[in-house]
């Protein structure tokens, strides 16, 4: 199977190590990967703030990069539902707008084969048990568009499980927003920086090592959060968990 | 131009763009036959949740009464007059409203002074009443919930309103249906309708629901059964 | 609507202040998470939640593609049962109908249910100006009304107090408004609720008008519906002669029939109730049963103006359970007060702007006062996607557009206040057009990477007050494929 890894734009800029883990997970598991590099970025940034019209040359870009790709795979679950929910909104929105189909038979294709990390190896390579190790303390913090967007349900913590070493402990108040939002996170700073508090006093009552999600952009403001309320935690992106192996260096 | 006119128009023109259907007709209404507009609606919600026997229903009902503060008893039809006998007697009412058409059987035992309810009478008469005895128009066990259509057993809505007990005498299992579904259908709209779950309460205090506000703040449910 | 909220300074702004208001902070986390739960459990008891909801939105959905349609049948049904209706444009209009109605019966007092639509409309005030006398009857308008305050919540208005605020509220101002409180009255929710039952018992036996909203108006029938748990709105609609109903156009329901629906998801969906204490159902009057002369007011102010915009027209759904502001942490942290306005939380910031457009800087701020985190959606029983409407009215704001106003088309400009944004976002744009302007982009940033502030100046503090700024990698993925993989991919 051909697979497009679709990295995301913070990612790219700011994380390449989660880009390296998805990398390492999916080859070990026997998959092709391959980073189309006119990728660039789905346009959730821009549509969620208001700039529709500014998304739809980049979500253009984005199904005519990924369109050949029998699966795209990105490890995160906001610009997932990015794809998966809104671009269909956005072709939607061109036809009610007299644009015709155009937009929307050019997105189509994308949508069905774009697939959040973890959904990706529990429902299409069908594993729970990757063969990582990682002796840890974690807790597990489901970010928003991931678990309502798209469903993701059990599917993460499944992995988690199955982690040798790891011991998972559960977050109060998981399914709560951690308070990151896009522009809202600048747009309504107090209000934003009162949730991320809370969601890190929540994570330090576990007495976890670590604080595990699938965005690497909810990670930022929480582990800002973190250090400047010098908690010790630390963010990790749950594709660095899932492919840590006993061997090390990998 | 009206209000009226003005409303009407403005609403024609927020639709005027056929609601981004592509021009398809617009969906048939209730008044276009029943099943028409049953099939736009989609009712693939249940009728009822769950099986159960008619005696598991009435069950159903006094659990649900009980869980929302309501005093549940369980009678014959033999047995009733001494019970409401018994219940008005322990509240020590010295009077007891009774609407027109209500047996006269069930308050034969009972000592109160019955008083009748009248067109006339004022809000502070009514208030000067300790009890109130009725019947219903049917009880939803899903919910708890006996409902009251101003039916001859069951008198003004005021009267199951000002007093501060009231007893509800349900006929079971005949008057319990299991459902809301079930006792919209049983349910005739032009009748002024009162529906009753448990006595008066209230979340408005920090959202915890405490019981005993305005309306009777105790309410006593007969469920009497012909044996 | 109401002048009350009139010079609301910005959502941010005013929920700075919440944010820091500590007894704010915890009277709110206490009772929103108190119901939270509870709602869960409500719902999770319904086996075909998922269908009522379907069902829910559906019927909404119909009746307001027709809602002239079912208006007319409404206007027939209700004349047919005796009731008198009267149309109001907007809020002006519907004060002067019922102040006159009010008059007409000789009464300088009238006792009011709990009602959305006439506080949107500020009515308290315009009956006040008339030298009418309105006397809120529902335990926490009443708080509200007797501490001088306004609202903060749909289902609790006094949410944001606690229970020794409310004691001392009662003690204070029960006296200048009738029967004072009772002496040593503790902080005990039962004994509040005491005090209060005595407090309106003298109103509600002498009244004789009543002031009530409506959950919904059946269409078929002429039936009105009002949903409580005190007792309250029984005696507003049972005891007066003149019942003066005022309600929104939206809350029309087709057939008898649907209240199946709603009576299930209302009460589980906003006092996490089986089923609320008491619902009453009346149709025009009854010869001998409660008010002689029932008259309805049906109420526009920007339902129609709403109604024309194709995405924000589901916010007419809404049913007004509040389960959205309960489950929202942008709510519970900011409180009801700062999105300015009778409907708080995230329904007020899908709603205020579309009933009153965006032109005051609290409405043009609503839309921007949530994470998107969808929380409100998944919670709604009629399946009112806020995110979707706050994104849609975020993109009316940035970039304008035509809108209806009054009736009219009008086409709004491009906020000002945005025109830093929409450079930047155009910018952005433009750069991720271009992977090669990303790559230069990421390189310049790990080049400079040592040189890095810890804060940032400007606007940017707005994310360094309060959170590390990340560290940039010395190497973006990009070019750490291409020097690995020996860049054969680099394909488009």
């Amino acid at each position: 199977m051909r697979v497009a890894l679709f990295l995301t734009c913070v990612n790219d800029t700011l994380y390449p190590d989660t880009g390296r883990a998805v990398v390492d997970l999916l080859t070990r598991l026997g998959v092709e990967v391959d980073f189309p590099m006119g990728q660039t970025c789905c346009g959730q940034a821009h549509y969620n703030t208001g700039y529709r019209h500014e998304a739809e040359p980049l979500a253009r870009r984005f199904a005519e990069v990924f369109g050949e790709y029998e699966a795209i795979v990105t490890p995160s679950g906001s610009c997932g539902a990015m794809v998966r929910e809104l671009y269909p909104r956005m072709g939607e929105r061109a036809r009610a707008e007299g644009r015709g189909d155009a937009l929307a038979r050019t997105l189509a294709p994308v949508v069905p084969r774009t697939y959040e990390l973890t959904e990706f190896l529990v429902d299409v390579l069908g594993v729970t048990d990757v063969g990582a190790y990682y002796p840890h303390t974690v807790t597990y913090h489901p970010t928003c568009h991931g678990l309502r967007g798209l469903g993701l349900g059990d599917r993460p913590r499944r992995l988690l499980q199955a982690v040798k070493g790891l011991e998972l402990r559960e977050l109060p108040g998981a399914e709560e927003c951690c308070g990151f939002g896009g522009t809202f996170a600048l747009k309504n700073a107090d209000v934003s920086a009162a949730m991320g508090a809370d969601k890190v006093r929540n994570a330090e009552s576990t007495g976890a090592e670590v604080l595990c999600a699938g965005d690497n952009s909810c990670l930022m403001h929480i582990g800002g959060t973190m250090g400047r309320l010098r908690t010790g935690m630390r963010p990790v992106h749950i594709a660095e968990i899932l492919a840590s192996t006993e061997e090390p260096g990998a | 131009m009206s209000s009226r006119d003005l409303i009407l128009g403005r609403v024609r023109r927020a639709l005027a763009d056929g609601s981004g259907e592509d021009g398809a007709p617009p969906e048939p209404g209730p008044e276009d036959g029943d099943s028409s507009y049953e099939q736009a609606v989609g009712r693939s919600y249940l009728r009822e949740h769950g099986a159960r026997s008619p005696a598991e229903t009435v069950d159903l009902l006094a659990e649900n009464l009980a869980d929302y503060r309501a005093i549940v008893h369980r009678a014959t039809e033999e047995e009733l007059p001494d019970l409401v006998a018994r219940l008005l007697d322990r509240r020590g009412s010295r009077q007891v409203l009774v609407p027109p058409g209500l047996p006269s059987v069930w308050l034969s035992a009972a000592d109160p002074a019955p008083v009748d309810d009248l067109a006339g009478s004022t809000p502070g008469e009514l208030d000067a009443v300790g009890s109130v005895v009725t019947g219903c128009a049917v009880a939803i066990a899903e919910t708890g919930t006996i409902v009251l259509d101003g039916g001859p057993d069951q008198g003004r809505r005021r009267i199951t309103l000002v007093p501060d007990h009231h007893i509800c005498v349900v006929r079971v299992p005949g008057q319990v249906v299991a459902s809301v579904p079930q006792a919209l259908g049983r349910l005739d709209p032009t009748r002024p309708l009162t529906w009753i779950s448990g006595p008066s309460a209230t979340s408005d205090i920090e959202l915890d629901r405490v019981e005993g506000v305005h309306g009777p703040r105790t309410l006593e449910v007969v469920l009497v059964s012909a044996d | 609507m109401s002048g009350t909220f009139v010079g609301m300074p910005a959502f941010p702004k005013a929920a700075h202040e919440a944010v820091n208001n500590t007894t704010l902070r915890g009277n709110l986390r206490h009772a929103t998470h108190t119901i939270r739960t509870k709602r869960a459990k409500a719902v999770a008891e319904v086996s075909d939640w998922a269908e009522l909801r379907d069902a829910g939105k559906r019927i909404k959905d119909h009746t307001l593609r027709h809602l002239d349609r079912y208006l007319v049948q409404l206007e027939e049904s209700v004349t047919a049962a005796g009731g008198v209706v009267h149309w109001a444009a907007d809020a002006e209009e519907a004060n002067r109908i019922v102040t006159e109605l009010v008059r007409a019966t000789g009464e300088s007092e009238v006792v009011k249910v709990k009602s959305m639509a006439t506080q949107e409309i500020g009515l308290n005030e315009a009956l006040e100006a008339a030298g009418i006398r309105a006397y809120e009857t529902d335990l926490a308008e009443l708080i509200v009304q007797l501490g001088e305050d306004r609202p903060s919540h749909i289902l609790v208005p006094a949410i944001h107090r606690n229970r020794g605020e409310i004691r001392d509220i009662f003690v204070r101002e029960m006296g200048a408004w009738g029967r004072a409180a009772p002496e040593g009255l503790t902080d005990t929710p039962a004994e509040l609720a005491e005090a209060a039952r005595l407090h309106l018992r003298e109103k509600f036996l002498r009244a004789k008008v009543g002031i009530s909203g409506a959950n919904f108006m059946v269409a078929e029938t002429g039936t009105l519906v009002v949903v409580e748990s005190e007792g309250n709105g029984r005696m507003c609609l049972t005891l007066p002669e003149t019942l003066i109903s005022v309600v929104g156009i939206e809350k029309v329901v087709p057939a008898w029939r649907d209240l199946e629906v709603f009576l299930q998801t209302l009460p589980r969906s906003s006092t996490a109730e089986r089923m609320n204490p008491y619902t009453s159902m009346w149709t025009g009057t009854t010869d001998g049963d409660g008010p002689r002369a029932l008259h309805l007011v049906l109420l526009d102010n920007g339902r129609t103006d709403t109604l024309a915009d194709e995405v924000g027209r589901q916010a007419l759904r809404c049913i007004r359970c509040s389960a959205c502001l309960n489950v929202c942490p942008v709510y519970e942290r900011a409180g009801g007060h700062a999105y300015g306005s009778v409907y708080p939380g995230p329904i007020g910031a899908i709603l205020s702007p579309q009933l009153r457009g965006t032109a005051s800087e609290i409405d043009a701020s609503l839309p921007y006062a949530s994470s998107l985190c969808g929380a409100c959606y998944e919670v709604c029983p009629v399946a009112i996607d806020i995110p979707e409407v706050l994104v849609h009215l975020r993109e009316r704001i940035a970039q304008g557009g035509p809108v209806t106003r009054e009736g009219n088309t009008v086409v709004l400009r491009p906020a000002r206040g945005h025109a830093a944004e929409r450079a930047a976002m155009r910018a952005a744009r433009w750069a991720l057009g271009r992977p090669g302007a990303l790559r230069a982009g990421q390189r310049l940033a790990s080049r400079t990477r040592r040189f890095h502030p810890r804060t940032l100046p400007g606007p940017g503090r707005a994310w360094s007050g309060s959170r590390e700024l990340p560290a940039v990698p010395a190497e973006s993925f990009r070019d750490w494929w291409q020097r690995t993989r020996g860049g054969k991919d680099v394909t488009k």
